[in-house]
Parts: C-alpha cells; structure tokens; sequence
C-alpha cells in the first residue's frame, strides 16, 4: 500500500467519522439531559433534509436560508414531538417513553412517505460547496473540511452550553438528579425542551452536511445514521458529548479501514463495528468517556 | 314459465361477474421504490386496456412490499389467502422476489415476475415465472460489451452483498469476464458493501488503486449506483462504469448528475429497439397516458400482466393450477419487450438491450440477442 493511498484511506475515514460523530452528538445530548433514548432522532434528520428540500424547490429559498429555515423548523418539530410524545410521560416508567420514542419514529418515517412520496429525490448542492481539493494526489470534498469544522464548532458550543450557561447548569442539574432539580426551583419543562431544541437543532445541522455529501433523501434515509449515531453515543459512553464524537470518529475509521485492509472481509463491516460495542461495553461498561 | 328464462340469465350475469383477483406485489417504498412505481405505471396500463377476462371483471390489488423481504413474503401470503388471489404479479428486486416466489409456490398460486432477474427466483418452483431475462445472460452481455466494444482487459467489482440479485450477476460477469479475455486474473478484485450504505469512498480508493479498464456495479438499488459513480469522480477516477438493468432509474440521473455521463448497462427494452407490433401500440398508449416515455420496467409489468390475463384466457378457468398450466406452455407470447417464450424453469429467452447515460437521458446503443 502506497503512502497515497494510505492517506486517501485516512482521508475518507475521517471524512466519514466526522459525519457520524456529527450525528451522534444531538442524540446523546438528549439522552445526556432527559435520561431518553430519542429514537425517533434519525427521523427528525430525516425530516430536516426534506425541510431544506422543498425550501428549495418549493419556495425557491436561496440555499443557505433553506438550510436556516430548516434548522428552526426542526427545532419547532423537536420540541413539539416532546410536548405531544413524551412530557404525559415523564412520571411513567421509562420504559414507556421508550416506546412512545419508537412509536414516533414510525409515526414520522410513514408520515414522510405519504406526503413527501416514497422515491429518492435529489439533495441540492450548492457550487461552492461541491468542490475538490486536491492535496497531493490524496482528495478531499469540500464539504467534509466544512463539516469538520462545524464539528468542532458544535463541540466547543455545546460545551460553552453546558458548562458556562445557567441553562446548562440547569441542564446537568436535571441529568444528575431529576426530582432535586426540581425541588430547587429549576424549571424542568422549559429546560427539557430548551434541551430537545438544541438536539434537534444538531440533527438538522448532521442532515445537512449528511445530504450535502451523499445527495439523495427519502422517507427512510435516517433509519442507517441513526442506529449508526446510537452505536457511536454508546461506545462513547451515552450521554457523553465528547464520547458520542469519538464513538463515531471510530466506527467511521473502522468502516473505511476494514474495506482498506482486509478487502476480503468487506461485506461482515457491521460484525466488526458491532464487535467493538461488545468488547468496550465488556471491559467499560459505561462506554469510553462514560461516568457510572 | 317465461320468465324463468331471463331470471336464469340474470343469476347467471351475477355469479360470473364475481371478480378474478391478480395480486400485484411491488416496491412502493424502500430503495426500490422507483423500480415498483415505473412497473406499477406498465401494470396499471394494461389494466385500464384490458379489464376483463372469461366474462368476469379483473380486479387488481398492490401491496407494498418496502423492498423488504419478510414484507415481500408476509405481501404475497396476503394476497393469495386475504385478497384470494388467482395469479400474483412481482417483483422488481430480486432480493424480495425470491421470497415471494417461495411462498406462491408453496401456496400453489402462480406468480409472473416482472424483472427479478436471479435465477432462483424461478429455479425449483413450478409456480414461478417470469418475462424477463435472467442473470447468467445479463452477466454475460456485459462482459462481451466491455471486452468486444470497450476493449476492456481488466476489471473490478463492487457488488452489494446483502442483495441476490447483486451476487448473482457480479458472479456472472466475472465468469464471463474470465473466459473472454482468456486470463484467470482478469478481474483485479472485487469489494463489497451492503444495502442502505451511502459511503464508497474506500471501496473506490481500493478498486481505484487496482487501476482496471472498466468498473462493474451491479447495485441492486440504483440511487447507491449513483452516488457510487459520483464518488468514483470526485476520488478523481476516469474509469468507464457498466452496470445492469437496475440502473434504468430517474434518481439514477438525477442524484448521479454530470458524473454518470459514459456509463453503460443492460436492460430490457427500449423505444428504439422495438421488435413486436404491440410494442409500437404499447408506446403511444404509454405516452398519451403519462406524458413520457416509458421504461423497460414499465414495459415488462405490461407485459406480464397481459401474460397472465392471457394464460387465464387459454385456461378457460380461474384455477391457479390450471393457470400455472397455461403459463408454462406459453409459447410466442406478444408482448411489449419481444415475443416471450417460457423455457423449462419458467424463463423467458429475450434480448438484452445496452443504454448510455448521454446528456442527462439514456440513449440506445445496441442490442444483444442470446446464443443458442
């Protein structure tokens, strides 16, 4: 193997683990916080990308508003499917928020396919964003220099966020003991949904950047990202923001240097991805940055 | 006692024009739906032109089978013990025929396959048919292209290995591949990825550092066939792409844009290369309904519907078993795609068709006629 291509390798692996980290973020804030494994959170990536869409298309936004537009609407979309699926349940078992999680993400995949249609529609991009840079032989997309460095941005956010703001200061006083927070005088329900607004507001950023690098959307394009995204939160550690970039910083490397190195073994990609969760949840059962 | 007769007349109108039931099951939904829809146009043509057979109105019924394939076999069981099906109609996809199929067969309802090339599909089961080509000859088309008109001497594989249908025909190309450039080492490898994945980079990064003449996709959904050509040139790759007849998609052109321009396939049919009179009619017909040209799937769910009314008409009856009788004695059957004659396994014989991605349509280069 050459150096090129070995860099190539590196390349498209960061590339791609930048992209799920990016994902896995907004879902382990939410767990982070409430305590809930949103489900229905590759789902809102989903209808965030047909948000920017029909902007488009629809009301013929130029692009970069399309993509605020959807931010915010995701955002509503965010807060209000905690309003209706999961606040008459916050004194439940959790269980039941589960299920009303999954129930949701349902509800949106068939929603999305009968009103937006079942057939793959094409994702704008725009020109600037769909250049090549060419380093050497080794290349790279514009866009993933772009979505790197929203990353970092999204990282150095959420952690101004959470350790800098008063609202974050509730948001971990919530995540570390619900009922105390409470009796303090914290308001659980505005900061819950401050807390669903932000997550989804990552999922519209991650189904941008998604969509932007692999242009096709449909009604069930956030089923794949999602179990991806949650695979990574957990390898992390589930409610750990750095955790949640790392654990998709690796499955992204994994995917790519498993087809790199052991070409042979390309099609079991999955058995390997999945044999790393057992082995960390074995030996750190927390997940990497995890606290028990 | 006059009026007995026009009483038995009227009783006799009403028990005859109880409904025959085709069942259709096709992709809706899913990566495949595209493939179902473009059928679904082909199906429900031939529907509006024929709606009756032995006297009794033909009712059709579609369920969605979400390119899914316990969906597929759970759609068919619906139809044949639910709708009470005579005859089933699908699927596009050969990963979701394949079940289907199984669970006709083994209810004894025959099933006309549209386009699920695979030979398993039909392969073993009595009840299975099918009026489209299937894989050992598609393989082969490809590879005799890439070899004769593109002078290939090398090539590489990316196939999906969670689809039938993909390792079927890469397996064939290969094959055949092999044997027409006489070097066992012809093909430099071949690399895999998996139904639902969007990221090729570093399938294309190792086919790329191989340094082939033409690249073989055989996606089994088309929109993953466009955002691997796409991929492939922003990696910088100048290789030529063949594919099969799956490509044969709107997405395909417009998720792969300027990047799928050059790439050739396979497929079924074409409104250039026509070779039945009822083709021409099935043509006009499809454009004065849609507004467009139709595609080959739509093309083969026109044809594998009027096959199917037209075994019920030689049947004489609505039994599937006299049905599936009919069928596998068709022989020159008219059809839209070519004149269908079903061999021994339920497979029609027909000609390949070979298109290019040339200016954001897919135009006609030439046809393949199987060896005898």
């Amino acid at each position: 193997m050459t150096w090129t291509l070995l860099l190539q390798h590196l390349a498209n692996g960061v590339a791609l683990g930048f992209v799920f980290g990016l994902v896995a973020i907004g879902y382990t804030l939410v767990y982070g916080v409430v305590k809930l494994v949103n489900f229905a959170h590759g789902d809102i990536f989903m209808m965030a990308s047909f948000f920017v869409y029909y902007g488009i298309v629809l009301f013929s936004f130029p692009w970069w508003f399309s993509f605020v537009c959807a931010i915010f609407l995701t955002a509503l979309l965010g807060i209000s499917i905690e309003k209706v699926a999961y606040k008459p349940l916050r004194d439940a078992p959790r269980i039941s928020s589960l299920c009303s999680a999954i129930g949701m993400s349902f509800l949106l995949e068939n929603f999305a396919t009968v009103v937006f249609g079942g057939r793959q529609k094409p994702f704008y991009q725009p020109q600037i964003l769909s250049k090549t840079l060419d380093i050497g032989g080794v290349r790279i997309q514009l866009v993933t220099v772009v979505t790197i460095l929203v990353s970092v941005a999204a990282l150095l956010f959420l952690n101004y966020l959470v350790y800098r703001t008063r609202m974050g200061l509730a948001m971990r006083a919530l995540a570390h003991d619900f009922d105390t927070a409470r009796l303090m005088g914290i308001n659980v329900d505005r900061t819950i949904t401050f807390t669903f607004a932000v997550g989804s507001s990552l999922a519209a950023i991650s189904a941008i950047f998604w969509a932007l690098r692999y242009p096709q959307i449909w009604p069930f394009m956030g089923v794949f990202p999602g179990w991806r995204a949650f695979t990574a939160a957990i390898i992390g550690g589930i409610g750990s923001i750095k955790g949640a970039m790392t654990g998709g910083f690796l499955i992204g490397m994994i995917s790519i240097m498993l087809v790199a190195f052991l070409p042979d073994l390309a099609g079991y990609r999955d058995a390997f991805i999945f044999m790393m969760l057992v082995l960390v949840l074995l030996f750190k059962p927390t997940g990497l940055f995890g606290e028990a | 006692m006059k009026w007995v007769i026009p009483l038995l007349l009227v009783t006799s109108l009403v028990l005859a024009a109880e409904p025959i039931v085709i069942g259709v099951y096709e992709p809706m939904t899913g990566p495949y739906a595209a493939g179902g829809q473009m059928t679904m146009e082909g199906v429900y043509l031939a529907h509006e032109q024929v709606k009756e057979v032995l006297g009794r109105p033909i009712e059709l019924v579609l369920v969605d089978n979400k390119s899914d394939k316990v969906e597929a076999s759970n759609a068919v069981a619906r139809l044949i013990e639910y709708h009470k099906a005579v005859a089933i109609i699908g699927s596009y996809g050969s990963a979701v025929a394949i079940p289907g199929s199984e669970v006709a067969n083994k209810l004894g309802v025959p099933m006309v396959g549209c386009s699920p090339t695979n030979p398993l599909v039909t392969l073993g089961k009595p009840y299975a048919f099918r009026v489209c080509f299937i894989d050992p000859f598609q393989g082969t088309v490809m590879a005799q292209f890439a070899v004769e008109k593109l002078g290939a001497k090398t090539a590489v594989v990316i196939q999906d290995i969670a689809s039938d249908y993909s390792v079927g025909l890469s397996h064939y190309f290969q094959e055949a591949f092999k044997k027409l450039t006489k070097n066992n080492k012809s093909v430099l490898g071949v690399i895999s990825y998996q139904t639902g994945d969007q990221d090729f980079t570093a399938q294309l990064t190792f086919a790329n550092s191989k340094n082939p003449d033409v690249i073989f996709i055989p996606a089994a959904a088309y929109g993953e066939a466009a955002l691997i050509i796409k991929q492939a040139r922003e990696l910088g790759m100048k290789q030529v792409f063949l594919g099969g007849d799956t490509w044969e998609a709107p997405e395909f052109l417009q998720v792969g844009g300027k990047a799928v321009e050059g790439s050739y396939f396979s497929t079924h049919f074409d409104t250039e290369a026509t070779t039945t009179p009822r083709a021409a009619e099935f043509i006009k017909s499809f454009r004065a309904k849609y507004g467009k040209d139709p595609s080959a799937f739509a093309a083969l769910g026109y044809d594998a519907y009027l096959l199917v009314v037209d075994a019920i008409q030689r049947a004489g009856s609505a039994d599937p078993k006299a049905i599936k009788e009919a069928l596998a004695s068709t022989k020159n059957f008219e059809g839209a795609t070519g004149y269908i004659t079903l061999d021994q396994n339920g497979d029609a014989i027909k000609d390949a068709v070979i298109r290019v991605v040339k200016d954001g349509k897919f135009v006609y280069v030439t046809t393949v006629r199987p060896s005898e």
